[in-house]
């Protein structure tokens, strides 16, 4: 796919998103505008239900466009195609609050999966998967399974897992929901320092207060509304 | 002109996924094991039927073969009038015509005096009629007055009699209140109908079976001269014979009598919904475990959907599966069933026999069977949402 570079990383404007149908038919996003440049770290915090992760399916194009425009990289996804949908979730490493890993998978195969759908030669890949493990701090455990790995290490893996493909967004659930004060600070640290060296857009939804400084811009959600706080990161 | 390198060998999900699971994984082997076992022993029987029910016809010596017109089988015969074998003789292109007596005849069990009906072949001692090694070796001691050839592969009901016999004992026992003595052993498999024969000559055939009329037959052999040409001989047969009697090859022959059983019996119908029952008892235990397998997987194929897999990636990895499945349970139920083949070989003596027509026919079968529990079990692929997973 081409991406164009002049373009921001995520545009949205005018985006409303409905659940249910019929006379169960719930507005949850009202009138969202946003625009992400490429290289941002972003901070979306807000209460649970104002619908953040909603708006954050909505950009990964796991979930289809109701109402609105919404883009990735220049790319429309309002009535997108399904193969349309998926291509564009290339581009895109997610971070999920569950690690999400394929438990029938070593450390390494889970890394490696990520460059199944790329173009890399066999060696390329090889590097790139030592490279991602090194630089998480696991080149030790390459080849243990997620449930023979600690909360803090699988999450390691799943940000190895997300980086490896130097994806241009990276889109981040509560990754340090389920960890330690400690451990989920250093994950964050290496996510951001990965994602600057790789020039990626980060979008990471959290409610941890202690990584908010990480942060370029922190937006703010309440009840299905966008409420802009640049002030939060001075 | 595109640049070709070498690009990265892809991941055998498939089987990494069910390499992980131990247990389910033999739980698979096991059940679709089990499923080609019942289809091998299924096919089995049937064909041990098959060639049981014509090891009399094949072991004719003669091209040609002629029963009454109302025959279908050996367990359904009509008798005709050697008339008829002698007016074929006359054909050109013969060489000799043989008649053959058959009827089950009460045999007395000499151990514990039980009666069984044991099926008797009366034959010519005189000619070579019968291609089977243990008659033709004994077949000039038939011209003494009751005496008879007994069947090694007879089952036990009728007495230890080849046991005894080889052991040199002298056996007699009575049929149909007169005492005959066994004079040698042959081989012939009990067939479904038949559990036993008896080989003597016409003329102790018709002492023993006193309401059996002399010159009325049941099976005419006919051997041809070596440059005479079947299908010549057969149509002279026809046009110059009346139709109370039929005339056929010796293979034809075999063929009718499969025939009849597949189609007149229960039997044929019998064992092949035994491997339809198989095939779908084996079809439910694969579509459970690849179920339980997608199930169990659906948040990390949503996670794969999420990365950008298609889902046509996710159909091949469980029909890989499926196809892996098949394999690994198709070869330890191929290795059971030759053994309980060799097992049933000995305690029924029927002849149950493997051959590569009927392996290539149930890995089909088996590859068809997981295929399409595959079909049915990745339905549940399509509840994989990546939108559920954050």
């Amino acid at each position: 796919m081409v991406t164009n570079l002049s373009k921001p990383a995520i545009s949205i404007a005018n985006l409303n998103h409905y659940y249910g149908q019929g006379s169960l038919k719930k507005q949850v996003l009202f009138d969202i505008n946003l625009q992400i440049n490429r290289g941002e770290i972003i901070i979306m915090t807000g209460p649970s239900g104002s619908g953040k992760t909603t708006l954050l399916t909505l950009m990964g194009s796991l979930r289809s466009i109701q109402e609105g425009n919404l883009s990735i990289l220049g790319q429309e996804l309002l009535d997108a195609s399904k193969e349309q949908m998926t291509l564009a979730r290339r581009n895109i490493g997610y971070i999920f609050q569950a690690h999400n890993l394929l438990n029938f998978l070593t450390a390494y195969q889970n890394i490696e999966m990520a460059l199944e759908i790329q173009e890399v030669t066999a060696a390329e890949a090889d590097t790139r998967i030592r490279t991602i493990l090194n630089a998480v701090g696991l080149e030790h455990r390459m080849d243990y399974y997620p449930s023979d790995l600690s909360g803090g290490q699988k999450q390691r893996v799943a940000i190895a897992r997300a980086l490896v493909s130097q994806p241009k967004i990276i889109l981040a659930d509560e990754p340090t929901a389920a960890l330690d004060k400690k451990s989920g600070r250093d994950v964050v640290e290496i996510m951001e320092k990965l994602a600057r060296e790789q020039g990626c857009t980060i979008l990471l939804v959290t409610h941890d207060n202690r990584i908010l400084d990480l942060a370029d811009r922190i937006i703010y959600m309440e009840d299905g509304y966008l409420v802009n706080r640049s002030d939060v990161a001075e | 002109m595109t640049k070709i390198t070498p690009k990265k060998k892809p991941l055998f999900l498939s089987w990494l996924q069910l390499r992980k699971e131990r247990a389910r994984l033999i739980v698979a082997i096991a059940g679709i094991s089990f499923a080609d076992v019942l289809m091998f022993l299924q096919m089995g029987f049937r064909g041990a039927l098959f060639s049981s029910a014509v090891e009399f016809h094949h072991s004719l010596n003669g091209e040609i073969v002629m029963t009454s017109s109302r025959s279908r089988s050996l367990i359904s015969l009509d008798r005709f009038t050697d008339r008829r074998l002698y007016q074929a003789a006359g054909i050109t292109g013969v060489a000799s015509v043989s008649p053959i007596y058959l009827n089950s005849i009460q045999w007395r069990n000499p151990e514990n005096k039980e009666i069984w009906d044991i099926y008797t072949i009366g034959i010519n001692p005189e000619h070579q009629v019968l291609n089977i090694a243990g008659v033709e070796a004994n077949r000039e001691k038939l011209r003494q007055p009751d005496t008879v050839l007994f069947n090694l592969g007879s089952r036990r009901e009728f007495g230890a009699i080849a046991e005894r016999f080889q052991s040199g004992e002298a056996i007699t026992t009575e049929i149909n209140e007169r005492q005959v003595q066994i004079q040698g052993l042959f081989k012939l498999s009990p067939t479904f109908g038949i559990n036993a024969y008896l080989v003597t000559s016409d003329v102790n055939f018709l002492r023993m079976a006193p309401f059996r009329q002399g010159g009325l037959v049941d099976v005419g052999v006919i051997k041809l001269k070596p440059d005479a040409d079947v299908q010549v001989v057969l149509a002279e047969m026809r046009s110059r014979l009346p139709d109370d009697v039929k005339v056929m090859t010796r293979d034809d022959y075999a063929k009718a009598e499969v025939a009849f059983w597949s189609a007149s019996t229960p039997v044929g119908y019998t064992f092949d919904l035994g491997v339809v029952i198989a095939f779908i008892v084996g079809s439910v235990i694969v579509y459970q475990i690849l179920y339980s397998d997608v199930t169990d997987h659906l948040p990390e194929y949503a996670t794969l959907k999420a990365m950008g897999f298609r889902d046509r990636y996710l159909l091949i990895v469980v029909f890989q599966e499926s196809l892996i499945l098949a394999v690994l349970g198709f070869i330890p139920g191929t290795v059971i069933a030759l053994g309980i083949y060799q097992i049933t070989n000995l305690a029924t003596m029927l002849p149950m026999a493997m051959d590569l027509g009927r392996i290539v026919f149930v890995f089909i079968l088996t590859a068809i069977m997981s295929s399409v529990s595959a079909a049915i079990a990745v339905r549940k692929l399509q509840t994989a949402d990546p939108a559920d997973i954050f």
